[in-house]
């Protein structure tokens, strides 16, 4: 601990006990805590407490208190379980009565003991057990802290904490359990206990006792926290001890599968599961009977989360996979049997055929059927995605149930059967289920899947874009997943262009995509616009599509909305003309009521956008617009390139929003590779490379530089009061600096009159006065002025958190006091 | 109650309750229209051009009235509107009729004036006033027309007789006794201007009658559905009429076509009614024509009553819904439409002929009636735009077919787009009502018990409560589900306290009451008896007054039960010997066989059946009375 820390402790220390002093808040303490621990993780605790006899002294005027106050016990709780947690400074805090007062007791038992705070009133506060569960855990790391624990009788304390009506204690105190019996089995147990326990270490016996004793019990709240003291366990324990603790229990657990209903199920899948990931899980078989079991005892709902579980495992027999995977596919396999109008085509594999519970939990409320589709769609997602989803995959069959779930949801069903009608009055505009089944579609388009099939999956998703009835967010889900089949549509064999099937839908789908763009709902027009950038960015080379489009009106539809009332929607139109624009798909508005900017180019609307909108969203996606063009080499663009860019930097320097700024940088840098080349490496200092620019074309790059006003821009932005801009020009600068460097011959060496003004006038900027012009530039004296600036040293102050200064632990300390008013009085009896 | 009319929007029932007869609403079917051919403001070409129907033997003896367009037969007349039953119930029998909105009153002409009906409407000040203006276009677009043949009894005169002597009631929840018998109460339903659910009450009886309620915030003063609460039957009408179509997409639909339309340079036509949806339209599209770029374009809003519907919306700020009542206190008109019609965006006409034809200006959006298309300005405009596929008419209003309103303006070029915007409570919002107010009882049309017919699956369109809805359809009679069991009676003071109520269980007391039941509106009072005249004034008193009852003193009141037990030992007590005790249905029966003598005991009486000893049968009388209280 550093010097002027230990000066500080005293006072704080004396500041913590003192009663009329307000507490200092939470956070403070918590910080305080954290700082602890460094500090008694670097070095011997006793040593520390020695040093600083404050601190134990702290700790005893907490204890006599005789009104302490929750928050400071509860943190004295935990800094002794800190302290405590090296065996020499445990011995020490247990037998060393304080020194300097006339207090006598040992610490450690007058804190966790009987007569500590636990009989008392503070216990009351859940903060305070907090504490204590905390202390302990910290605490016990030797075998003494368990004599300790065995002789305060804190066991039974912890067991009964299970039960807290704070859910953070009663958590604290189910994990504290499993950190105890893991330091029990550890040392002397290490091995292979035998199952019966008659050697198991006497606090082990007794929590595995307490453990039998709660999954026998009849309440349901104590088997969950039994249940969830064995998650925890088989979860962070893999020593060969939990394979008796296993042998031992799971003809308990196996029990529980017998009762109606089944307690607990929620935490016993975990307990499974988590058996399961465990070493234990490899080399018990009897674990796969009993999931098996399980899968078959719970309801559909229950079993979802333990199928998925199951088929997430790496090595697990195939029986089981089969089981489970059909157990996640009954939901589906039910509504295409209610949907079904004859027997149709082969469906889901055998053990999957939609058995009478599923049907039942179908049919017994709405929130149960919801709940029970949603939860199979979500993780039938999930599984699609993993590399070990089973093999073979039911594409088409998945594909029919989501469609026909997408269909009951419209309301465009029309089932005969009685689970049908049923189906139809539960879903009909269910927007829950909606947005799940369209999400699972969308995976889905990883697959393939018979034509007939997706030329349905293509009719259900127009239905969704068509139907004024789709919310906004379904609406969302539903161009997403029209995108995901649009962009995994196979091509045409002959050509590379669209295919036929895919072509027809276009011709469909623009309508649709023009009549949502004029839509009222905000939402519904910016989906629209998202969808179309991102249908544009994949087949704004394809000629069919550029045909459609543009014979649709969707372009000058998207031109008008640069001018919507909803900000969120100027910039994903801005996005959206910006990439029709790349591709020659834009022509600029001439509508009958803007006669105005008929002759604008998309490049002055957009600018007028960035000086000119009152919204971030908008301006952000100009300067990504613009970056992107100068990327591509923008027709726009190319025809004046300096005056693209000194325009762009004009704005982009004058706005109020650092990422617009930021982005402005990142535009300058594309513009300086563009001139200079691509950076082999970024590193300054791999400078003398020969990609280095020649320096003829060097002094003309300098000179294009000054033109467009770039070293303005960013200079002034090096002092930029957002440290993410600053961090990037100094980058930027970086760059250059390294690529003039070697050019900058001698003769270059005498600093040219300039030099003193900018550096005067960079200055002012730094003391923030950034109100001072530059001026004209001399490249010569720009390139001075790099090299005289430290830009390197910046970057570095520039890279740590913008708190490095008050995050030290002596600021901390300073803090704290400073609240109380305790420091400034101090200093003044000083004088 | 008595179902008049097979419309559930448009209901008209009668409903007797409690010696009063109530007319609940006064629905006008005008569905009917549809059958006839349009009426032109001009003379129109085409339709007096149309072939006549004659019948497939070649006779034509129809062909003056029948006429026919692409394929469908109308009638060429003016249209013709199907009324209440009038034969079910002697309508002059009515003593109220409470009505619950503007478009559900349009038959009252018919009630009023032609069937001897004397009683009073009530309604709310709103309804009254914008229910005139419906009724007012309404004669004006029929009578206006060269080819009015047969005179209507859309009178004015006849609409102003049948207003004015209305009640209007204000909407706070005031009520108003008919006959002493029962009270009756608006209460805010939330579908439109001034539109009302009532609650028809008697002291122990609750009838609700919801009709026409929305939960949708509008523009009207939100429902009051905790006052619903409690009610012995609650009569459910006037749900939404498109049960599959939600509003807020239907408007964002229209909104959207509204756009497309006038982009590419068409009109759009809004058939609809001058109060109601317009006014929520006319605010959506406040909010969108700026985005949408159209804030050049103009809106037309050409009725007989425009001017004044444009008003009164702004006036009724009591009436309104919390937002827009705010606003009248800043101040500012509720409703942004003064805003439109400032900035000259929205212009009013109540025709087409004068100052519109000199302002007309395309493209532009009409807002106008009638929207069964057979009548009204909209004749005029449908004719005009018809033949060019760019313009647009966009249908609204959910009370008619579109299909049916188009039919005799085919072929037709130009887009039609079905936006119906129904704010009525739909089927899941109606559960969800039951479940809160929870009544013993739901009657409602029958159309409601079952699904739609053309979505039989859709077995989540009908009302699903418990137990189930009793429903009804036109001209029907239906008995209410009630159990009148109780009435309240008052107790003058001086009599209640000559009452001496005797403890004869635990929280409950007795007490023997004399007294005369004076009844009067419905009301009744129990009065003391007049004393028996004293009989102190020798031979000349009056002749006793044949009116007061004879209040000879009662014998006393029995209660309790007989423990057959008990009262066996005490039989034997008193000599009785050879006793049987048989037990039966209802009790049982003691048979001393010596005496030949029976002891009926059941529930509520005893029979001492015995041969003829009265010696006998009035020692057993004592012994059973012992174990009696008497009072």
């Amino acid at each position: 601990m550093d010097p002027e820390c230990s000066r500080l402790l005293p006072a704080l220390c004396a500041v913590l006990v003192d009663p009329r002093q307000p507490v200092a808040d939470d956070t403070c303490l918590e910080k305080l805590l954290d700082w602890f621990k460094t500090v008694t993780e670097a070095g011997p605790s006793l040593l520390l407490l020695q040093e600083n006899p404050c601190l134990v002294e702290l700790l005893f005027r907490v204890l006599k208190a005789h009104d302490p106050r929750p928050r400071v016990l509860s943190f004295s709780l935990r800094l002794a379980g800190l302290f405590a947690a090296q065996e020499d400074c445990f011995q020490y805090l247990q037998v060393t009565p304080s020194s300097s007062v006339s207090q006598q007791g040992e610490l450690l038992p007058m804190l966790f003991g009987e007569s500590g705070p636990l009989g008392g009133a503070a216990w009351t506060a859940p903060t305070v057990r907090s504490g204590w569960l905390q202390g302990l855990r910290s605490l016990a790391q030797h075998p003494g802290a368990l004599r300790f624990l065995a002789d305060c009788g804190a066991v039974d304390t912890i067991f009964s904490l299970q039960g807290d009506s704070s859910l953070f204690v009663a958590s604290a105190a189910g994990q504290l359990l499993v950190h105890i019996l893991a330091l029990a089995m550890r040392g002397p147990a290490e091995g292979h206990p035998s199952p019966q326990g008659c050697d198991w270490p006497a606090c082990a016996q007794k929590i595995v006792c307490h453990v039998e004793d709660s999954l026998r019990s009849t309440a349901t709240p104590q088997v969950t926290q039994a249940l969830n003291v064995l998650t925890t366990t088989f979860g962070h324990c893999h020593s060969p001890w939990t394979q008796g603790l296993w042998v031992r229990l799971s003809p308990l657990v196996a029990c529980l599968l017998e009762k109606d209903p089944i307690p607990a199920s929620h935490s016993l899948v975990d307990l499974l599961l988590s058996v399961a990931r465990s070493p234990v899980g490899s080399s018990d078989c009897g674990l796969w009977e009993t999931l098996a079991q399980t899968l078959s005892h719970l309801s559909p709902t229950q079993a979802g989360p333990l199928a998925l579980g199951i088929l997430k495992l790496q090595d697990c027999p195939q029986a089981l996979k089969t089981q489970a995977f059909g157990v996640l596919l009954q939901p589906l396999a039910c509504v295409l049997k209610a949907a079904a109008q004859a027997p149709g085509p082969p469906g889901f594999p055998e053990g999957a055929t939609g058995d009478s519970i599923t049907v039942d939990t179908f049919l017994s409320s709405k929130s149960a059927c919801v709940g029970l589709l949603c939860q199979a769609l979500a993780h039938l997602e999930l599984l699609q995605l993993l590399p070990q989803r089973p093999s073979p995959w039911p594409q088409a069959p998945l594909l029919r149930a989501a469609v026909a779930i997408l269909r009951f949801c419209h309301g465009s069903a029309a089932p005969t059967s009685d689970v049908g009608g049923h189906l139809c009055a539960v879903l009909a505009g269910c927007v829950r289920v909606q947005r799940a089944a369209l999400d699972f579609l969308g995976t889905l388009s990883q697959g393939t899947g018979p034509q007939e099939l997706v030329t349905q999956v293509f009719a259900v998703l127009l239905e969704y874009l068509t139907s004024p009835d789709s919310s906004p967010m379904v609406l969302k889900k539903a161009f997403q997943a029209t995108l995901r089949w649009l962009l995994g549509s196979p091509k045409a064999p002959s050509c590379c262009d669209l295919d036929p099937h895919t072509q027809l839908f276009l011709g469909e789908l623009l309508p649709v995509l023009r009549k949502r763009l004029c839509s009222p709902c905000w939402e519904a027009r910016d989906s629209g616009l998202e969808f179309l950038t991102q249908v544009t960015r994949h087949w704004g080379g394809q000629a069919a599509f550029r045909h459609a489009l543009l014979a649709s009106e969707v372009p000058e539809l998207t031109g008008q909305l640069l001018r919507d009332p909803e900000s969120y929607v100027r910039a994903s139109a801005v996005t959206a003309t910006g990439q029709l624009s790349s591709w020659g798909l834009y022509a600029t508005p001439t509508g009958p009521e803007h006669p105005e900017v008929q002759q604008e180019s998309l490049f002055t609307e957009l600018l007028h956008i960035l000086s000119t909108d009152s919204e971030g969203f908008p301006r952000r996606a100009v300067m990504h617009v613009f970056t992107q063009w100068l990327k591509d080499g923008h027709a726009d663009v190319a025809e004046d390139l300096e005056q693209f860019v000194a325009r762009v930097l004009q704005a982009a320097s004058q706005d109020l929003d650092w990422e617009v700024r930021a982005q402005g940088l990142e535009l300058a840098l594309v513009f300086l590779e563009q001139l200079l080349g691509q950076p082999g490496s970024r590193c300054p200092y791999a400078v003398a490379l020969p990609e280095a620019a020649p320096p003829a074309t060097l002094a003309q790059v300098l000179q294009a530089l000054c033109r467009v006003q770039l070293f303005e821009f960013a200079l002034r932005a090096l002092f930029d009061c957002d440290r993410p801009v600053a961090q990037k020009s100094c980058d930027l600068l970086l760059f250059l600096k390294a690529k003039a460097t070697p050019c900058g011959g001698p003769q270059e060496a005498g600093a040219s009159p300039d030099v003193v003004s900018v550096e005067a006038a960079l200055q002012r900027w730094q003391a923030g006065e950034q109100g001072q012009p530059l001026g004209e530039l001399e490249p010569e004296a720009v390139m001075a002025v790099l090299r005289s600036m430290d830009l390197e040293g910046l970057r570095g102050m520039l890279a740590k958190s913008s708190d490095h200064m008050e995050k030290s632990p002596q600021s901390l300390l300073q803090d704290m006091l400073a609240t109380v008013g305790v420091l400034g009085e101090n200093e003044a009896d000083c004088y | 109650q008595y179902c008049l009319s097979g419309h559930p929007t448009l209901p008209c029932n009668v409903l007797k309750f409690k010696s009063t007869t109530i007319m609940l609403d006064c629905g006008l079917d005008m569905t009917s229209t549809l059958n006839f051919l349009p009426l032109p403001l001009v003379q129109n070409p085409r339709l007096s051009n149309l072939p006549g129907w004659s019948l497939k033997d070649g006779n034509a003896f129809l062909d003056k009235e029948l006429k026919e367009c692409s394929g469908h037969v109308f009638v060429d007349s003016v249209p013709e509107f199907c009324l209440p039953e009038t034969e079910l119930i002697d309508l002059s029998t009515v003593d109220v009729i409470l009505i619950s909105n503007y478009h559900c009153m349009m038959a009252l002409p018919y009630i009023t004036e032609h069937t001897g009906f004397t009683g009073t409407v009530y309604a709310t000040e709103p309804t009254v006033q914008i229910g005139r203006l419906l009724m007012e276009e309404l004669v004006n677009f029929i009578e206006r027309v060269p080819k009015a043949q047969s005179a209507s009894l859309w009178k004015n005169k006849d609409t102003q007789r049948v207003i004015d002597p209305g009640s209007s009631m204000e909407d706070d929840g005031s009520a108003e006794e008919l006959f002493g018998a029962v009270q009756v109460t608006p209460l805010s339903s939330g579908y439109a201007l001034g539109s009302s659910n009532w609650i028809i009450q008697s002291h122990y009886e609750k009838v609700s009658y919801v009709s026409g309620s929305s939960l949708l915030t509008t523009h009207p003063q939100p429902m009051d559905q905790a006052s619903l609460k409690n009610s012995d039957v609650l009569i459910l009408t006037g749900l939404t009429q498109i049960p599959t179509a939600n509003p807020d997409g239907m408007v964002g639909e229209f909104c959207s076509n509204l756009a497309l339309t006038v982009r590419n340079g068409g009109n759009v036509l809004v058939p609809c009614y001058p109060s109601g949806v317009i006014y929520d339209l006319l605010e959506c599209l406040y909010q969108y024509i700026d985005s949408a770029g159209l804030s050049s374009i103009p809106f037309y809003f050409i009725s007989p009553v425009a001017n004044s519907s444009l008003e009164f919306s702004q006036i009724f700020a009591e009436w309104l819904c919390h937002n827009k009542q705010t606003k009248v206190y800043l101040p500012e008109p509720p409703f942004p439409h003064a805003e439109l019609i400032q900035t000259n965006k929205l212009k009013h006409y109540p025709s087409i002929h004068g100052d519109f034809s000199n302002d007309f200006r395309q493209p532009c959006v009409v807002f106008t009636g009638h929207p069964s298309l057979r009548f009204g300005d909209v004749v005029h405009f449908m004719e005009l735009w018809g033949k060019s596929s760019l313009n647009t008419v966009i249908f609204t209003e959910p009370d008619f077919s579109y299909l049916e309103a188009l039919a005799p303006y085919q072929p037709l070029a130009m887009k039609c787009i079905y936006c119906p915007i129904d704010t009525r409570l739909n089927f899941i919002q109606v559960s969800k009502l039951l479940k809160e107010v929870q009544p013993l009882h739901v009657v409602c049309p029958e159309q409601y018990t079952q699904p739609p017919p053309a979505q039989s699956h859709r077995v989540d369109l009908m009302i699903d409560c418990q137990p189930p809805a009793m429903s009804y359809r036109r001209a029907e009679v239906l008995a209410l589900p009630f159990r009148r069991r109780y009435e309240k009676i008052e107790i003058m003071p001086e009599l209640a306290d000559s009452l001496v109520p005797m403890e004869i269980k635990p929280g409950i007391s007795l007490a023997t009451v004399s007294a005369v039941l004076h009844t009067k509106d419905n009301k009744h009072v129990l009065q003391p008896p007049p004393r028996p005249a004293q009989p102190t004034g020798g031979k000349k008193r009056k002749r006793p007054s044949d009116d007061i009852p004879d209040c000879k003193v009662l014998k006393p009141l029995l209660s309790g039960s007989i423990p057959v037990e008990q009262f066996v030992q005490t039989l034997e007590k008193h000599g009785f010997s050879d006793i049987k005790v048989e037990d039966t249905a209802k009790g049982h029966i003691v048979l001393l066989q010596e005496a030949e003598t029976l002891i009926q005991i059941e529930e509520d009486s005893t029979h001492i059946i015995c041969d003829n000893d009265e010696v006998l049968r009035v020692r057993l009388r004592d012994l059973v009375l012992k174990f009696l209280q008497k009072f």
